[in-house]
């Protein structure tokens, strides 16, 4: 059985969560400035995957596990993220059916 | 800094992709970690596929209707007497979950440090933030429900606005209420000794951490998907 209970010295928790504070601050000025458009969306999601990747590896600790493990928490979000990339080819097929073949809401500037 | 993985007899497994293969091929387990760690991680993933589908269905939802959707930093903007601040609230709710996760990390440290008094309060404030971040989310609903926002009809567009924002911030608020009530069940037991009994063993406490820097987690998302987007 591995040995549990690995300690790491207090400062590095206290430097992520610094970080993560920034990352919202940051996260929140892309709403506050009004960004628009690609800008926009690289940006929320970049500090998204930044605030998530450091919550799991520092805080939930996976950094210091071993890679079985790694490996059997970070495949499923992956095959999730193939499942996002699906839907939203289809949503996208969706919404370009509903306005060429039941004239829905063209003239609306839709907020995506 | 970490220590190295033995098997039973002391030899130090591999590390490394050569360590997937010895720890897969393993005849008593796959995962040389405490078996409640383990399954907390799989609890985990579980929960991840189910708050992946319903923010999948919301993005699937929200790309493919033709109504116009609702402005987030407009809808969710507070104003103190003075022009709406945009999503002012939703920051706050961020800070204190942050906060949160911050105490609770600090807690699992004071555990195996085996500090009792100090694991039993940072995991007290961790389930304090809790309770004030869940309030806040009510206040939310309230506010919404006010303005007539319906799983079913939204006064400001898309009829779907009302049904996916409560069933995903619904569902997070009962994680984040469950989660208070078990961070204070095992605060309790570590404050009256009730892990001391047990060998002095305070891997629960990281556990609970665990679950609960999930429910941080699946905020981040929410916020950047539902409220900034």
């Amino acid at each position: 059985m591995a040995q549990e209970g690995q300690q790491h010295p207090l400062s590095i928790y206290f430097f992520i969560w610094g970080l993560l504070f920034v990352l919202s601050f940051f996260s929140y000025m892309v709403d506050y400035l009004n960004l628009q458009g690609g800008l926009r969306w690289a940006l929320i999601l970049l500090f998204m995957f930044l605030k998530a990747g450091f919550i799991v590896s520092i805080f939930m600790h996976l950094a210091w596990e071993r890679l079985a493990l790694k490996m059997a928490i970070l495949a499923p979000p992956i095959a999730l993220m193939v499942l996002v990339c699906l839907m939203a080819i289809e949503a996208d097929y969706t919404f370009l059916t509903r306005i060429v073949f039941f004239g829905e809401g063209a003239p609306l500037p839709v907020h995506h | 800094m970490s220590e190295a993985a033995l098997t039973d007899t002391g030899e130090v497994l591999p590390v490394g992709t050569k360590g997937v293969v010895v720890d897969f091929s393993a005849d008593k387990q796959a995962f040389q970690v405490p078996w409640g760690k383990a399954m907390m991680w799989f609890f985990l993933l579980s929960d991840t596929f189910i708050f992946g589908s319903f923010l999948t269905g919301y993005m699937t939802v929200r790309m493919s209707v033709t109504d116009a959707w609702p402005i987030p930093s407009e809808v969710f903007a507070l104003s103190f007497g003075g022009e709406p601040i945009p999503l002012i609230l939703i920051a706050i709710m961020t800070f204190i979950l942050i906060s949160s996760s911050g105490t609770m990390a600090m807690a699992v440290n004071m555990g195996y440090r085996k500090d009792r008094n100090k694991t039993f309060w940072l995991m007290v404030a961790t389930a304090a933030f809790g309770v004030m971040f869940v309030s806040m989310q009510a206040f939310e609903w309230t506010k919404l429900i006010e303005e007539g926002v319906r799983p079913w009809v939204n006064p400001m567009g898309a009829a779907q606005f009302g049904s996916t924002f409560f069933m995903i911030t619904g569902f997070h608020g009962l994680h984040v209420s469950a989660g208070v009530i078990y961070l204070l069940v095992i605060a309790f037991r570590v404050k009256n000794g009730f892990y001391e009994k047990r060998g002095g063993n305070y891997e629960i406490v990281e556990i609970t951490g665990l679950y609960w820097h999930f429910v941080d987690l699946v905020w981040v998302f929410i916020f950047a998907f539902f409220y900034l987007w």
